[in-house]
C-alpha cells in the first residue's frame, strides 16, 4: 500500500488506528466471496455477462457497503446515507445481490435478474431500482454525478460522503477530467473516486488501447489527494476508505487508485481479459465456484 | 502614439460585463429565479462561462452560495445537475443552446431524463440568433434532439415575460425541462406575470384562411404579419406553441378544423422541430388540412448579422406575412 499519508490529517494518519479487526475482515472477505459466486449465478439467467469487472471489484464493494459507507438497512433513500456511483456501471451485476442483502429488493427480483419487466439489467437503473444512486452504462459520466451530489449535500449542510467507482478504461472519457477538474476547484472534499485499475479494457489492455499513465500523476495534478492500494487487499482498503472518510479536514477530493486483477479469483479469467464479457457453461462455472469457495483472497 | 490615461470611453463603447445593462431582457431569468429562491424554493444555478450572456451573474451575486461556476464543460455542468437534484434541489444550468441541444444530448438523456432528474436546462441564444457568430453557435436543430427525448418538456417562451412565468410554475413541475431561449432583446409579446402554464397553447387571433402556430421568438412578428395581413382583409390566426412538448393537440386540431391552412413558423430545422410535430398530431388525427413548415429550410445559416438574418429567412414579419400569402395561394403583394 502506498498512501500518501502527508494528504491525510495528523489525527487520521495512522493506518493502525483504523484497521479492521480479524472478524471485520473475516466477514468482508465472505461478502467479497458472495458478490463473485452470486454473480456466477445471476449471469446463469442472463446466459452473458461481466464477470471479470466485477470480480475485481468484489472487495471494492464489500468494504464499502458492509464496513465503510454509512448506509442502512431496509432505507436506501435516507437523505443523510452516503452515496456509491458506478461509472463501470456493467459490473451492477455484483452490487444487485448486496442491494438485496440490504433489503432494498426482493430475492425474487434478483433471482430473475435480466428477465422481462424486472427492474435489474446489465446496468444500474435508479428510476427501477431502490439503492442504486444514480443510473449509469455511458462510460464517464459517474463523476459528474457524484460532483453534483456531493456539491447538493454540501449547500444543505448534509455529511454524507459520495463514493464513485470508475474503470481505468474511463479515464480515457473527457468528461471524467472535466469533473476532477471542477470538483477540485470547488474543494469537494466530500468526494472520493475509486478507480479500479485493473489493467484491461473490452478491445484489450489499458496501456495498449489508449495508456492512462502516469494516472496517480494526472489526479495529483488535478488537484486532488492521490493514494494507491492494493484493491484486493481487504485489510488495507478498508484501511485507507475508513482513515479518508474519517479526514474532516480534508479540503480537496480524493481519489484512491485500486490496483486489481481483471477476473480475480478465478484462476482462468485472470490470465485472459477476454471474460470482460461472456458466459459460464455449467460445467465451467462449477469449476469457478469451487475455485472461488476454496481460494482465499 | 501616447494616450491620455483616463480619458473616459464613449458611450457607445461597451464590454462584455456590460451586456446587462445594455440588454434590460437579459434579467428576466435571474429575476424569476431570485423570486423562486425569495419564496424559499431550493433553487441553485450553473452556468459554463456564460454568466453575462444568460444574465446569471445577477442571481450569482445574489446568492453565491446557489451558484456554481462549471467553467467550459458544458457536459459536466449538465450531470452535475442531475446529481444535484438528485438531493432535493431544483438546478437550472444555462448554456448556449447549440451547446445544450447537441454537445449535452446524451447527458440530458442519460443522466436527466432518464434518471427523471427535475433539472431545468436553459438553452439561450438559440437559433440563428447568435448571427455572425457562426454554426456553432446556431441551434436549429435543438427541438428535434430534446423533442426526441423521452419524459424531457420542451419549452419554447416567446418573450421575456413569458420565460419569467414559465420559469416561476416550473418550480412545482415534476419533470425535466428545456427551456429554448433567444437572445433577451426580442420585443415584449406580454405583460409581465402573464400567467404560463405547460402544454397550453395561446390563441391571439382566430382566421379562417390560415393559422400561423409560431414559438419563440418568431410569434412577435407572426402576429405582426397577421395584423398586416387582416388590415388587408384576410383571415389569419395566430396561435403560440410555447410547449412543444407535451404538444397542445386539441388546439392543433381546432385551428385545423376551422382554417383552409396551417402554417408553422420557427427558428429552427424545418425537420424534427414544431412544424414536424404539429404535422405529427395532423396525421395522427387524419386532419386532411395542409401545413406550410416555415423555417430553415434544412442548410446552415449564412453569417450576418441577425436581423438581416431574419430577413433573409423570411423570419422577420414580411418575411413570415410572405410566406403566409403563398400558403393561401396568393401572389405576393405589390
Amino acid at each position: 500500500m502506498s498512501v500518501s499519508e502527508r494528504t491525510l490529517a495528523p489525527d487520521t494518519r495512522r493506518a493502525s488506528n483504523f484497521r479492521p479487526t480479524a472478524e471485520t475482515l473475516a466477514m468482508l472477505r465472505e461478502k467479497a466471496r458472495f458478490v463473485r459466486l452470486e454473480t456466477i449465478r445471476l449471469i446463469e439467467v442472463a446466459k452473458v455477462g461481466h464477470y471479470s469487472s466485477v470480480f475485481s471489484a468484489a472487495e471494492i464493494f464489500a468494504a464499502l457497503y458492509y464496513d465503510v459507507m454509512d448506509i442502512t438497512k431496509g432505507a436506501p433513500r435516507r437523505p443523510d446515507r452516503d452515496r456509491f456511483l458506478m461509472g463501470k456501471g456493467h459490473a451492477a451485476v455484483g452490487l444487485f445481490p448486496i442491494l438485496a442483502e440490504l433489503g432494498y429488493i426482493d430475492r425474487e427480483t434478483l433471482d430473475n435478474y435480466t428477465r422481462l419487466g424486472n427492474p435489474l439489467g446489465d446496468h444500474p437503473d435508479m428510476r427501477k431500482v431502490p439503492g442504486i444512486d444514480f443510473s449509469s452504462g455511458s462510460i464517464g459520466h459517474a463523476l459528474s454525478a457524484g460532483l453534483g451530489m456531493a456539491l447538493g449535500g454540501r449547500m444543505q449542510g448534509r455529511a454524507f460522503n459520495v463514493f464513485v467507482m470508475l474503470g481505468d478504461g474511463e479515464m480515457q472519457e473527457g468528461q471524467v477530467w472535466e469533473a476532477a477538474i471542477s470538483a477540485a476547484h470547488h474543494k469537494a472534499s466530500n468526494l472520493v473516486a475509486i478507480v479500479d485499475r485493473n489493467g484491461f479494457q473490452l478491445d484489450g489492455a489499458v496501456d495498449d488501447v489508449m495508456g492512462i499513465e502516469p494516472l496517480d500523476e494526472k489526479w495529483r495534478a488535478f488537484g486532488w489527494d492521490v493514494h494507491t492500494v492494493d484493491g484486493h487487499d481487504l485489510d488495507a482498503l478498508t484501511t485507507l476508505l475508513r482513515q479518508v472518510k474519517a479526514d474532516e479536514a480534508r479540503t480537496r477530493p480524493c481519489c484512491i487508485i485500486a490496483r486489481t486483477l481483471k477476473g480475480k479469483g478465478v484462476s482462468y479469467m485472470e490470465t485472459e481479459p477476454g471474460w470482460h464479457l461472456g458466459y459460464l457453461d455449467p460445467s465451467d462455472a462449477a469449476r469457478a465456484v469451487e475455485e472461488i469457495m476454496t481460494r482465499t483472497i | 502614439m501616447t494616450r491620455p490615461a483616463n480619458r473616459p470611453l464613449s458611450p457607445n463603447s461597451w464590454q462584455y460585463r456590460e451586456l446587462n445593462a445594455k440588454t434590460p431582457g437579459l434579467s428576466h431569468l435571474s429575476d424569476a429565479l431570485i423570486s423562486l429562491a425569495e419564496a424559499g424554493e431550493p433553487v441553485v444555478a450553473g452556468s459554463a462561462d456564460l454568466q453575462y450572456s444568460n444574465g446569471l451573474n445577477t442571481f450569482a451575486a445574489r446568492y453565491p452560495d446557489r451558484y456554481i461556476q462549471f467553467g467550459i464543460s458544458e457536459q459536466n455542468m449538465v450531470t452535475a445537475a442531475a446529481g444535484l437534484a438528485t438531493t432535493g434541489l431544483k438546478p437550472y444550468v444555462a448554456t448556449f443552446a447549440s451547446f445544450l441541444g447537441l454537445l449535452c444530448c446524451e447527458q440530458i438523456r442519460m443522466d436527466v431524463a432518464y434518471c427523471a432528474q427535475p433539472v431545468r436546462l436553459i438553452g439561450h441564444h438559440t437559433g440563428i440568433s447568435l448571427g455572425f457568430y457562426g454554426t456553432s453557435h446556431h441551434a436549429t436543430e435543438d427541438i428535434a434532439t430534446m423533442r426526441a427525448i423521452a419524459d424531457l418538456t420542451v419549452v419554447s417562451p416567446a418573450d421575456g415575460p413569458q420565460l419569467a412565468a414559465a420559469i416561476k410554475a416550473s418550480a412545482d413541475y415534476p419533470e425535466p425541462i428545456y427551456f429554448r431561449i433567444g437572445r433577451g432583446r426580442e420585443p415584449d409579446v406580454y405583460p409581465l406575470d402573464t400567467p404560463f402554464t405547460f402544454g397550453k397553447a395561446i390563441e391571439h387571433l382566430v382566421g379562417e384562411e390560415i393559422t400561423i402556430i409560431a414559438c419563440g421568438m418568431t410569434v412577435h412578428p407572426a402576429l405582426e404579419a397577421a395584423r398586416t395581413l387582416n388590415a388587408q382583409g384576410h383571415s389569419v390566426g395566430v396561435i403560440d406553441m410555447p410547449t412543444i412538448k407535451p404538444l397542445d393537440r386539441a388546439a392543433i386540431l381546432a385551428a385545423a378544423a376551422r382554417s383552409k391552412v396551417l402554417m408553422s413558423v420557427e427558428e429552427h430545422n424545418v425537420l424534427g422541430g414544431l412544424g414536424s410535430a404539429i404535422a405529427e398530431v395532423l396525421t395522427d388525427e387524419g386532419a386532411g388540412v395542409r401545413l406550410v413548415r416555415h423555417g430553415i429550410h434544412d442548410e446552415y445559416s449564412l453569417i450576418a448579422p441577425p436581423t438581416h438574418l431574419y430577413a433573409h429567412y423570411r423570419l422577420d414579419a414580411a418575411g413570415i406575412a410572405e410566406v403566409a400569402r403563398g400558403a393561401m395561394g396568393l401572389r405576393k403583394a405589390a
